[in-house]
């Protein structure tokens, strides 16, 4: 089995009282597209903001490689090579597609010109982008079109190109479809697709179980703060993943999925199953 | 069509023009070299205080306590070389001092996290009151430094040319240049556009908010030194509409209050076209008082002009 | 945005050729070169120009408006220009060099402060431009041709001495109630009336003193703070009446006006109509709309034969009181109601 190029053990996160994240384990392994699922208040973002350096952890390990890593702040995600698609997508409307793409890590021009009159190199950034979007196959008219004048599913394909561009390691996609109509997800699915097969791993974080089903290759379940299951679409079925998230069925140490006598506990749920 | 964000906004440049030419026209005066050089001598003062509240309403805030500050930096100036203080350190004590204020106003904000507008208001009061301590009346400013950039003029081309003029140049080059073509100038940018965004793509937005208002201070204090060059006399009781003046003239310029967007070329174009007017409709023979009425006119016709050629834009 | 490159890099490029060209290529002087002649004397039309410093207080649109009536009633031609606020040096500086630039040849003016705007007028007056000052005094007084003006040490006297004739023999336990800190007028009167009631601004009889900037509200607040302390208050200085009118209300409100001599200066109508309904004991009386007309008059014989007035001349003050004091000069209020300011 390949090793995993993004992998957690353990990981626990509390607020107060409350556990977020509660022991959880994580391996995104090269060249898949990781879909991972969860009910709210999972904890699944708290999983993937730690993940990506948003949310420090209390405890446990996050190894990049195999090397453990300490990330401090988004930035050191970054540099480790993990790449994150928010879902409030992080661009500055007003600004060009070629400014948003390079946004906190623009290019200086060479020699004098950068390094004392910190003079930025447009016309590099700019070829750059035109040619991370041409690679994606993503069509907009101009480079130098603002973004606020793009679409969303224009936007959220700027904003994945801009991960693609930068992600050495790994890119994140925190809910990529979700205010999107049926064409432009589809387009968006295409995109990760895309990066899957320029041997980029995606981690995404999704609620379509269509979506899902369609473009990952292995799902993680993650339920009351943990890692529940983790299922290939191919063997299973969308209800069965349903199950597992609502904690209906459970996955066994052997893998194999099984009932959960009362795991129903509500009141409704007993009255109906002593019905039965 | 999506008009350039960064070019001085259309419907103000076009207003200048007209005005321009109409008072070429109806009045025999206003087209003199001397006039037109005198024109941009008497924007000294306010478009230099606009290019700081440039830089700061492009994060998305704004200061009410610009001119506050630049007359305190005027009185200390002026005061300390009435003490016997050199000028040179003078000067260098009041460009100090103002960017001093712009640095805590930067800190307030970024680290205190208070609005922009009540920082500003709090000090605009406390500014103008430390003022009146320090001097309860003006001060005659006869130091040849101190008024170097009023009196020292060359010619060039014809056109009688300041040091302060040269100096104001100086300053929007180089604030063009580092706002349109360094990370920096794109940082400031994305911080007033959308905060959350600069902070997710590693932009320290803290930092360069508080470099924007440290920024702002010293041009504020080069103002000062400009104000000295005009009236040679620091007065407590000075540019009291200087704030609003030159929030004016920013949004004269096209620049958004609601950060992000704009330029200081377009903030060039506001501060010189309110000075156009005035000397114009002077020398036309008109009052005072309609002279406001008619700058108020422009100021709604040029941003609603330059809303209509945006489209749908903010 | 597609624009923005070339053309921004162009202008850019076009600031930067232009500065170091000027820097590099020419020399540099302190004259200044700019404006026309003005032309005067051999019965040139009187072009006159009148900058206030402010267009909103009544005083100021008396003036102006007595002004604008005499030049029209002379032919000349007139225009009127004003500071934004008390203070507003740099705006009164473009003012004076905007009519230079127009070609007057009188520019008549209330400096906002003594010092502040000498330059411009030093510039206009190289020009052959003659300069007025009018109501308040530049310092020096040679800064201009000729001052048309209040003597307002003069009219600080005599409200001093009216509060302390009134008084009659009791001690004085004064309130004064400043203007904008540092204005010339403020201090004359300050220093003028002290000398009336023969205090000094050290003296214990002073119990107390504010800068209201001659604003009524601002005065009624003040007036009401100092009275937490100064309730044995029997004597006020006033610097205008709006100041009066801000001090009697805070009296009131505390049932002392029995016991508080209130002065004033300024000769507008509403505030003689309050001496005449008792509201304050006395206002001294200015002239503006005298002083715009000899102005104006005088702007008007130097354009047809190039004589100046010369050096100060007092406009005059008078007391104006219904209760008249021994050995202060004062008239009525139904004289002061027929030549009052701000109709």
């Amino acid at each position: 089995m390949n090793e995993p190029i993004l992998q957690a053990r353990g990981l626990v996160k509390r607020y107060g009282k409350v556990t977020a994240i509660d022991g959880a384990d994580f391996d995104l392994l090269p060249g898949e597209v990781l879909a991972v699922v969860g009910d709210n208040g999972a904890g699944k973002s708290s999983l993937i903001k730690a993940l990506s350096g948003a949310v420090v952890p209390d405890e446990g390990e996050i190894r990049v490689d195999g090397q453990p890593v300490h990330f401090r702040g988004p930035l050191d995600a970054r540099r480790a090579g993990i790449e994150t698609v928010y879902q409030d997508l992080a661009l500055a409307p007003a600004q060009d597609i070629a400014s948003n793409l390079f946004l906190g890590r623009e290019k200086r021009l060479p020699g004098w010109r950068g390094s004392v009159l910190r003079a930025l190199d447009a016309k590099a950034m700019r070829a750059q982008a035109q040619q991370v979007l041409d690679e994606l196959g993503i069509n907009i008219k101009s480079i130098l079109q603002p973004v606020e004048t793009l679409s969303g599913g224009q936007r959220q394909a700027v904003a994945v190109a801009r991960a693609a561009a930068f992600g050495t390691k790994v890119v994140i996609m925190d809910e990529p479809t979700a205010a999107l109509g049926v064409a432009e997800s589809a387009k968006v699915l295409e995109l990760i697709a895309k990066i899957r097969d320029r041997g980029l791993p995606v981690v995404l974080i999704s609620h379509n179980m269509p979506h899902v089903f369609e473009i990952a290759d292995r799902v993680h379940v993650h339920r009351l703060g943990r890692r529940a299951a983790v299922v290939k679409p191919a063997d299973s079925t969308m209800n069965e993943v349903v199950g597992l998230l609502t904690g209906a069925l459970r996955m066994g140490e052997d893998g194999v999925v099984e009932e959960v006598r009362h795991a129903v506990t509500t009141g409704l749920g007993e009255h109906r199953k002593s019905a039965e | 069509m999506t008009l350039n964000l960064r070019t001085p906004a259309v419907g103000p440049t076009i207003a200048l023009v007209v005005a321009v030419v109409v008072f070429s026209v109806t009045t025999s005066t206003f087209l003199e070299l001397d006039n037109l050089s005198l024109v941009v001598e008497q924007s000294l003062v306010v478009g230099t205080m606009a290019l700081g509240q440039t830089l700061i309403i492009l994060t998305a805030g704004i200061d009410l306590a610009n001119a506050a500050n630049t007359v305190l930096a005027t009185l200390l100036m002026a005061k300390l070389v009435v003490g016997g203080a050199p000028s040179w350190l003078a000067l260098l004590a009041g460009l100090a001092v103002a960017a001093f204020i712009g640095g805590v106003t930067g800190g307030l904000v970024t680290r205190v996290k208070l609005p922009p507008f009540i920082v500003t208001l709090g000090l605009l009061t406390i500014l103008t009151a430390v003022s009146r301590i320090y001097t309860g009346q003006s001060v005659p400013v006869t130091d040849p430094l101190l008024s170097w950039l009023g009196t020292r003029r060359y010619l060039f081309g014809g056109i009688e040319v300041t040091y302060g003029m040269t100096v104001a140049v100086i300053m929007y080059v180089v604030l063009w240049y580092a706002l349109t073509r360094t990370s920096w100038g794109k940082h400031v940018y994305a911080v007033g556009n959308e905060p959350e965004a600069a902070r997710l793509s590693g932009i320290n937005v803290r930092r360069t908010v508080l470099s924007v208002y440290l920024i702002a201070g010293l041009i504020y204090g080069i103002a000062a030194w400009q104000a000295l060059g005009r009236v040679p006399n620091a007065d407590p009781n000075a540019y009291q509409t200087g704030n609003l003046d030159s929030i004016t003239a920013v949004v004269l310029g096209g620049t958004s209050l609601f950060g992000g967007r704009g330029s200081v070329l377009g903030t060039l174009v506001g501060a010189l076209i309110v000075t156009v007017l005035r000397s114009g409709l002077t020398q036309a023979g008109i009052d005072d008082l309609y002279q406001n009425v008619a700058t108020g006119v422009l100021v709604i016709a040029a941003v609603a002009l330059d809303r209509f050629s945006r489209g749908r834009q903010r | 945005m597609g624009r923005r490159g070339p053309l921004g890099r162009r202008v850019g490029v076009c600031l930067a050729v232009a500065v170091v060209g000027a820097v590099g290529l020419t020399g540099c002087t302190e004259q200044r070169y700019w404006g026309g002649a003005s032309v005067a004397g051999n019965g040139a039309k009187a072009k006159i120009g009148l900058v206030t410093k402010t267009d909103t207080n009544p005083y100021f649109v008396a003036l102006r408006e007595s002004a604008r009536a005499e030049a029209a009633a002379l032919g000349a031609e007139f225009s009127a220009l004003a500071g934004r606020f008390d203070g507003d040096n740099d705006g009164q500086v473009t003012a004076i060099e905007n009519l230079v630039q127009r070609g007057v040849n009188t520019i008549l003016i209330t400096p906002n402060s003594a010092t502040g705007v000498l330059g411009a007028i030093k510039q206009a007056r190289d020009k052959g431009i003659m300069v007025i000052a009018l109501d308040t005094e530049t310092d020096p007084a040679s800064a201009v041709d000729a001052t048309f003006a209040t003597d307002n040490t003069a009219a600080g006297r005599q409200e001093g001495a009216y509060v302390k004739a009134a008084l009659a023999g009791k001690a004085p336990q004064l309130i004064m109630l400043d203007g904008t800190a540092g204005s010339t007028v403020d201090t004359q009167r300050h220093t003028g009336f002290l000398q009336g009631i023969g205090l000094t601004n050290d003296s214990p009889a002073v119990l107390g003193h504010q800068s209201v900037n001659g604003d009524q509200n601002l005065a009624q607040q003040g007036m009401e703070n100092l009275l937490q302390r100064a309730g044995n208050v029997n004597a006020v200085y006033t610097l205008n009446e709006p100041t009066a009118r801000g001090a009697f209300a805070a009296l009131q409100a505390r049932g002392l006006t029995a016991q508080a001599v209130i002065g004033s200066i300024d000769g507008g109508c509403q505030g003689v109509q309050d001496v005449k309904d008792g509201k304050y004991a006395a206002t001294v009386m200015q002239f503006p709309a005298k002083m715009a007309k000899l102005a104006v008059d005088a702007a008007a014989e130097y354009a047809k034969s190039g004589t100046k007035p010369k050096g100060f001349q007092d406009t005059g003050s008078m007391v104006i009181t219904d209760r008249p004091v021994q050995g202060v000069r004062s008239q009525d209020t139904a004289w002061g109601l027929q030549n009052c300011w701000g109709k």
